[in-house]
């Protein structure tokens, strides 16, 4: 088993999901993040003080997935996410030990 | 019969000045016909009870919200309570010594007496003169209408002091500048026997009283204060923008209760201050976009709300002096200004003004209270007579915003050191670190 987990432009989460549905993947982990890569933060302004913001708004998605799914996964995130601009973020692959589904106890890929 | 010729007298030579002798005017007629005793028309009573709680709107939730969204949402609470809390304690002390030491019988020209301490004689049946001769309205009326205006330039002085002054000490505060600072300067302004309502100063609604003494008060007290942990190193961006053009939105509704209001009756002069407080409030707001456009910057949503306000300080003087042109030259002036006083003149002297009540109110109303020496021209579209000799105006007018500076700061410094000696003046730096919402009021704004 594989976690994949993929920094992406929030306006590209909901592109990323449907690809990964028809994928037949079961569910995945939002989250709302900060950080900073080669993309510059923004100038914000109020009333002539000026703030750099150095941290720009990402979204974190989580999947974890069978070994042979994975390959395709992170394609189809690569392509979905993509927008040809700095800043679309990136995707990391890391082995899983162990998965337990907490109702019946099941563990290993049937847990997914 | 004194009193009422020196405000005969004063309103010949300003023209629609403001407020006169309203409680000698009153006595006067009480005393002297009680048999022809003038009854307050229905009208005139209706409109200034309606702009006496549309001064609270500006207030409670305007001010409030203009201001907390502006600070950080660890001090949002704070800010709203201070505002609400600091208006609601002005409330008391009007009625207890304000009302008397502005409005009272006699006194001088600095204060009044003291025999309407308490608002000892006034019943249902006392009225209080307006500018015409012979129309009164209800003399409770007068006191509340005032009372909103003393509870509003209390909470507008907070702007510069918020995110590390102590509760206690706002409240310590309140209470010695409006008895040293704002009643004596009402007295001076809007009394018929105040100093410079015999000068002939012009100010329909409160530029000196309020918005150029709330300014300048604001500026000493922020410099006695000292500021914020991190300023200006560390952002501080406003929390809400959001809630800020909200405030916004009811400062504009509200100030018309204000300024219409300030005619003391609902007739030409209160439809005059009307179409001038949308006007010259709606330049201010476009000017400051396009100042910040000129500046190099995006014209921003701050930069409209900010701009409506210093045109609503700006036009606040001249509400009923002006015409609607001269009113939207002058916002627009304002304006430019204020964006330059807030956006340059602060970074350069490095001074803490948190949410800018000197860069908008002192600046916007020193504007406005000159400005207004100049609109007043009949040439001009204003209302003042053919033989309006604008320089000698210009020289009365400098010298009221010059007494005013002059008042305020003293007085500032004064109150701010009592309630620095009562109470410490500063929360602690855990205190202010941590936010005053939890530090002072032991809540959270948002859960």
């Amino acid at each position: 088993m594989k976690l994949i987990m993929a920094i992406i432009k929030p306006f590209k989460l909901e592109e990323v999901r449907e690809a990964l549905s028809g994928l037949g993947v079961a569910g995945m982990t939002v989250s709302e993040v900060k950080g900073f890569g080669r993309q510059k933060g923004q100038t914000e302004i109020y009333r002539g003080a000026e703030y750099t913001t150095n941290m720009v708004p990402k979204v974190k998605i989580e999947v974890v997935c069978d070994d042979a799914l994975t390959a395709r996964v992170v394609e189809s995130i690569q392509q979905a996410a993509n927008s040809g601009a700095i800043g679309d973020g990136k995707i990391f692959v890391l082995d899983v030990g162990q998965a337990v589904r907490i109702r019946t106890g099941e563990t290993g890929e049937t847990a997914l | 019969m004194s009193l009422l010729t020196t405000y005969r007298g004063a309103a010949m030579a300003a023209g629609l000045s403001l407020l006169a002798a309203a409680p000698a005017w009153a006595q006067e007629v009480a005393t002297t016909a009680a048999a022809t005793a003038p009854v307050p028309d229905k009208g005139d009573t209706a409109w200034m009870m309606t702009a006496t709680v549309l001064v609270l709107l500006m207030i409670l939730p305007g001010l409030a919200l203009f201001y907390g969204g502006l600070a950080r949402s660890k001090n949002m609470l704070s800010v709203m309570t201070q505002v609400g809390a600091a208006a609601a304690l002005a409330m008391l002390v009007w009625v207890m010594w304000g009302y008397t030491m502005a409005f009272g019988d006699g006194g001088n020209a600095i204060i009044s007496g003291f025999n309407k301490a308490f608002l000892a004689g006034i019943t249902p049946d006392s009225m209080a003169a307006t500018f015409t001769d012979g129309v009164v309205i209800p003399e409770y009326v007068f006191v509340s209408f005032q009372m909103t205006f003393a509870a509003i330039t209390t909470a507008l002085v907070l702007g510069s002091v918020v995110e590390r002054i102590k509760f206690s000490a706002v409240m310590v505060f309140a209470v010695v500048w409006l008895t040293i600072v704002y009643f004596p300067i009402a007295h001076m302004v809007w009394a018929g026997n105040g100093y410079f309502f015999g000068l002939g100063a012009l100010d329909f609604a409160g530029g000196t009283v309020v918005h150029i003494n709330a300014g300048v008060s604001a500026l000493v007290a922020c410099l006695i204060l000292g500021k914020r942990q991190g300023y200006p190193s560390e952002p501080m961006p406003p929390h809400s923008l959001t809630l800020t053009g909200v405030g916004t939105g009811l400062l504009w509704v509200g100030w018309f209760g204000f300024n219409a209001g300030s005619a003391l009756e609902a007739n030409g002069s209160a439809g005059l201050a009307m179409i001038n407080t949308f006007v010259a409030t709606a330049s201010a707001g476009l000017f400051w976009m396009i100042a910040e456009r000129l500046a190099g910057h995006k014209a921003s949503a701050l930069g409209f709300c900010s701009g409506i306000i210093a045109g609503l300080v700006a036009v606040t003087p001249a509400a009923g002096n002006s015409g609607p042109f001269g009113a939207i030259v002058l916002g627009a002036v304002a304006s430019v200004l204020c964006f330059i006083a807030v956006s340059k003149l602060k970074p350069m002297f490095g001074y803490d003004d948190s949410l800018d009540a000197f860069g908008i109110h002192g600046i916007g109303g020193m504007i406005g209270a000159i400005g207004t020496g100049i609109v007043y021209a009949p040439g001009l579209g204003g209302p003042g007579g053919a033989d309006f000799d604008m320089a000698g105006q210009l020289l009365v007018q400098i010298e009221a915003v010059l007494a005013t500076i002059v008042w305020a700061s003293v007085g500032t410094a004064i109150a701010i050191f009592v309630a620095k000696l009562l109470t410490g003046l500063r929360v602690s730096p855990d205190v202010e670190q941590v936010g005053l919402d939890l530090g002072e009021h032991g809540e959270r704004a948002y859960n």
